[in-house]
């Protein structure tokens, strides 16, 4: 069997049969010229480690934070390019390398922008301050009479190019806080709807993901995975299969059971075909009852996440009082492409091919499951299918790591869809109490809640299966992500108190699925605030701008909201007929910090089926600078569509052994039909801080949908997902209880709409020129 | 069991592979042996398009075709789909319109939507989102995707 890529060329070209020859892909060319150059520089302090101009003139940008299909290595060229004054065609970059990028962190929390591109950037303005002192000295004139333009520094007819300036050395310079930053009024990349330049080889085939890489001489590995999670494997039978052509072994260290081969169907063959023994084990709680498992789960520690006036008292003593549970569901990353890696063990050391988010943690990882020195590990970053937090990227390559150190051999695994769906790490279930209580005169007096969410002993790295299936050494703990921001609320209520107790365990790895947590407690605290309203006999929104005042950014975002979804108050009464329609409304402050996003769904729910379907998702955004509206539009229309997937469908299923929603036909996700409409109002700052774009519209989806569905029916739904069967218990029990139309006379809105009084300088960019025509 | 010579049909020449398995799927006589990686593995149930091929002008999901199904039948990847050196009208407008996140799902897209559109000259949004149905993507890219589909078609 052949292996290895034909040139696009010599395929098309070849004349009748094919002829195959090797041709690296430009990665593996990279990472053995990187070999030789192990000096690279990678400290963070130093401009060296992210900038390179070479003796063309072409620029290298150095990213530890990696493209992991947002856009953001467009958005980080234009940082770049803006600020050393180069076309964005002048730069190649090169990210996620252990041997080559600056640790910067992993790519998560909506932070590369925001952290990452804001380290680049000044590493590029320190760049060109050094550039422009040089380029003086040169020229014999003040750095004041200099312009750049293109790469080349200029006054009248002198001039000199950064090539002639650096091309090929060393800055050797610490990166300079105090190096002038380009002023955004004079941004000509920036902010700009820049195409991205991966696009062209996605949509040609071109591009090499991950998943499309190899070596010569590669093996390929599949993992056989237990029948039960927590089983013991006690005896396997070779024998079962013989005869599947190119097995080269079964490899076997403890419960570490997988199979090489020479070609992927003959591995794919024989993992499915080996016949083993593994003991039985139900360790899983009865999913039925997952809420009291969660509820009697041993608390390790309570977080208070906030805590002003004195919340019991006031409750105790409010005039009217209400109190909601919400949960929700068990989630899956459901990236499309299943995780795959490459590694090679040669000469002590390792080299591994990832699409993992953070390259760097992985490095140290894997060098303390193989007990290598990490200096002895070199990750190399590539793109992989979309991925949303820590999924299974780095189990992935732990397999192969370890199957290329047992063989001598390079080894590729892939893995299966239902290894993916089965033993990715999961979204912890989360559940949440809330209190709150008005007085007489329907003003908040006090709001308490209590979180049940996993604690995070396990720092920042989840444990490798490969590593705790073969009994070596492991990451101890669990590493939900930082879960319990946004349980704390924006509003300035007298008497608040948010407590996250934190559990000793959860059914499954937990990790992080985008906007961790933010969007659970987002959900749980805008759906129960949207009660609290009502209660009030308030305006959703009147309601929210009450207790924004001290937030100029926010109540600013608001206003524009109510203008771009046309709100006209909520329903009177609950809509009459099959279908019912209604809107929700509601907001978040991410982390409470940064990146604000309010939203208006439309849903339609067809009170016989129990079907919800979002029409429309109105959605205003401001997270400060914009580096690409286009690319930031993206952000946020991925946000929704996958969210409202995530609401509306999506829950792990588990039985007491193992998980049981392990394809897409039983862990369906959101298909083109029942996708809405997105509207999009972004607000650009070109002067404040650049925020994070990839996950705060997500917080803000799940109780949008809650809050709407309640406008159309008058009942609460109070736990994701909201299944047609959740939806027609919840109208049932409304009916029973005789109060589906009991919702309270609403007070209109009671306040100006004007936003031209802004405080803040905004520029919209919804009015942007679609970049193309 | 020998390894068989297999004559496939791609992409407008003929191509043999050798394999051991003739029940093997397309898909990886697509990608392993023949070093066309534009159709991808995602799930090799049938159940995403991430690996979508013309064969005859359908689309088909090369995971759960079997070679020995294919015979004389041609074949086209995304590869496949110009070859003139320029984009084809599809791919283009997928550029245009900035139809992609991760990506990793296009493929399909633009395949499924290829083989549509040959019948289909001028759908409405409504009928491009049918045709897409059972093509998956977790990006949340759908949107952009229908915008290229309709901007491909007029
Ligand atoms: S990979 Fe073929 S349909 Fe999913
Ligand atoms: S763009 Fe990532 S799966 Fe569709």
């Amino acid at each position: 069997m052949l292996s290895g890529k034909p040139t696009r060329r010599e395929f098309l070209q070849g004349t009748g049969i094919l002829i195959v020859s090797f041709s690296l892909p430009s990665a593996f060319k990279s990472a053995l010229a990187q070999a030789a150059n192990s000096s690279k520089i990678v400290a963070l302090d130093e401009v060296d480690a992210y900038l390179a101009v070479d003796a063309t003139g072409r620029v290298t940008l150095y990213s530890g934070k990696v493209e992991l299909g947002t856009g953001v290595s467009t958005a980080l060229k234009q940082i770049v390019a803006e600020e050393l004054d180069v076309p964005i065609t002048a730069i190649k970059l090169i990210e996620g390398d252990t041997l080559l990028t600056p640790a910067q962190g992993k790519t998560w929390g909506s932070l590369t922008i925001q952290n990452g591109g804001v380290q680049i950037r000044q590493a590029a303005a320190t760049a060109r301050q050094a550039l422009l002192q040089e380029a003086g000295k040169r020229l014999g004139l003040p750095v004041a009479d200099l312009a750049v333009e293109q790469g080349t520094v200029r006054s009248g007819a002198k001039q000199v190019t950064y090539a002639e300036l650096i091309g090929g050395k060393n800055f050797s310079l610490k990166l300079d806080k105090q190096a002038p930053l380009k002023d955004p009024a004079n941004y000509k990349i920036v902010g700009k709807p820049i195409l991205r330049e991966d696009i062209p080889p996605k949509v040609t085939g071109e591009f090499t993901y991950v998943q499309d890489f190899n070596l010569p001489g590669a093996l390929h590995g599949r993992i056989v995975r237990p029948p039960t999670i927590g089983a013991s494997l006690q005896s396997v039978d070779e024998n079962s299969i013989r005869g599947i052509p190119g097995v080269v072994k079964v490899v076997q260290q403890n419960n570490f059971l997988a199979v090489v081969a020479e070609s992927e169907w003959g591995a794919i063959q024989a993992a499915q075909k080996l016949k083993a023994n593994w003991s039985d084990w139900q360790g899983l709680p009865d999913q039925s009852k997952l809420w009291e498992y969660v509820r009697a789960t041993k608390i390790t520690k309570d977080d208070v996440t906030s805590n002003v006036g004195d919340a019991d008292k006031a409750l105790a003593q409010a005039s009217k009082k209400i109190d909601a549970t919400y949960d929700f569901a068990i989630h899956t990353h459901g990236s499309i492409g299943p995780s795959c890696a490459v590694a090679d063990f040669k000469d002590g050391k390792l080299t591994c091919w990832s699409a993992s988010q953070g390259p760097h943690d992985l490095r140290t990882q894997l060098a303390a499951m193989l007990s290598l020195k990490d200096t002895d590990v070199h990750v190399v970053y590539m793109e992989g299918a979309g991925c949303y937090g820590r999924n299974a990227h780095e189990d992935a390559a732990a397999d192969a790591a370890l199957l290329a150190h047992t063989m001598g051999r390079p080894v590729r695994v892939q893995w299966m869809r239902e290894e993916e769906h089965g033993w990715d790490p999961k979204g912890p279930p989360t559940l949440m109490d809330l209190h709150a209580g008005l007085d007489a005169n329907g003003q908040v007096v006090a709001w308490r809640s209590e979180l049940f969410v996993p604690d995070g002993t396990g720092g920042v790295v989840v444990k490798l299966l490969a590593a705790e299936a073969a009994g070596l050494p492991v990451d101890k703990g669990m590493s939900p992500g930082n879960i319990i921001n946004n349980s704390a609320i924006p509003y300035s209520f007298p008497n608040v108190k948010t407590v996250a107790h934190r559990l000793a365990e959860t059914p499954f790895r937990p990790s992080w699925i985008r906007a961790p947590g933010r969007m659970q407690n987002t959900f749980c605290n805008e759906a129960f605030l949207d009660e609290v309203a009502v209660a009030a006999g308030a305006d959703p929104f009147d309601f929210r701008l009450r207790y924004l005042s001290n937030d100029p950014r926010g109540t600013e975002l608001l206003k524009r909201l109510i203008q771009l979804a046309k709100w006209r108050g909520r329903n009177a009464t609950p809509t009459t007929g099959d279908v019912a329609r209604g809107r929700g409304v509601t907001y978040v402050k991410y982390e409470l910090a940064r990146t604000y996003v309010g939203a208006v769904a439309d849903v339609e729910v067809n009170r016989k089926s129990g079907e919800i379907r979002v029409r429309r998702f109105a959605v205003v955004q401001d997270c400060g600078q914009v580096i690409n509206p286009e690319g930031v539009r993206n952000q946020i229309e991925g946000n929704v569509v996958q969210t409202v997937s995530r609401t509306l469908k999506e829950e792990v299923t588990f039985d007491r052994s193992r998980v049981t929603s392990v394809n897409w036909a039983n862990y369906p996700i959101l298909t083109f039909p029942e996708v809405p409409e997105i509207d999009i109002d972004l607000i650009d700052r070109p002067t404040e801080k650049p925020w994070g774009v990839g996950e705060p519209a997500a917080a803000v989806v799940p109780s949008a949908i809650a809050n709407a569905v309640f406008d159309a029916t008058g009942v609460r739904l109070r736990s994701v997902p909201f299944t047609p069967a959740k939806v027609r218990a919840a109208l049932q029990s409304a009916s029973e209880a005789g109060h589906v139309v009991d919702v309270p006379q609403i007070a209109s809105l009671a306040f100006n709409q004007d936003i031209s009084q802004s405080p803040i300088p905004y520029s919209t960019v919804t009015d942007f020129a679609r970049f193309l025509g | 069991m020998a390894a068989k010579s297999i004559p496939l049909h791609v992409n407008g020449k003929i191509a043999h592979v050798s394999v051991d398995d003739p029940d093997m799927p397309l898909l990886y006589a697509l990608r392993d042996n023949l070093g066309l990686r534009g159709p991808h593995f995602g799930c090799g149930l049938g159940q995403c398009g991430a690996c979508t091929v013309h064969i005859d002008g359908n689309a088909v999901r090369s995971c759960v075709m079997p070679l020995s199904s294919v015979g004389k039948k041609k074949i086209v990847t995304l590869e496949g789909l110009s070859l003139s050196g320029k984009l084809a009208p599809i791919q283009e407008a997928f550029v245009s319109e900035q139809a992609a996140q991760c990506g990793y799902c296009i493929n399909g897209m633009i395949m499924q939507a290829a083989a549509f559109l040959a019948h289909n000259k001028n759908p409405n949004e409504d009928q491009i989102k049918q045709a897409l149905a059972d093509n998956l993507c977790r990006c949340g890219t759908h949107l952009r995707i229908v915008r290229a589909v309709k901007r491909a078609a007029t």
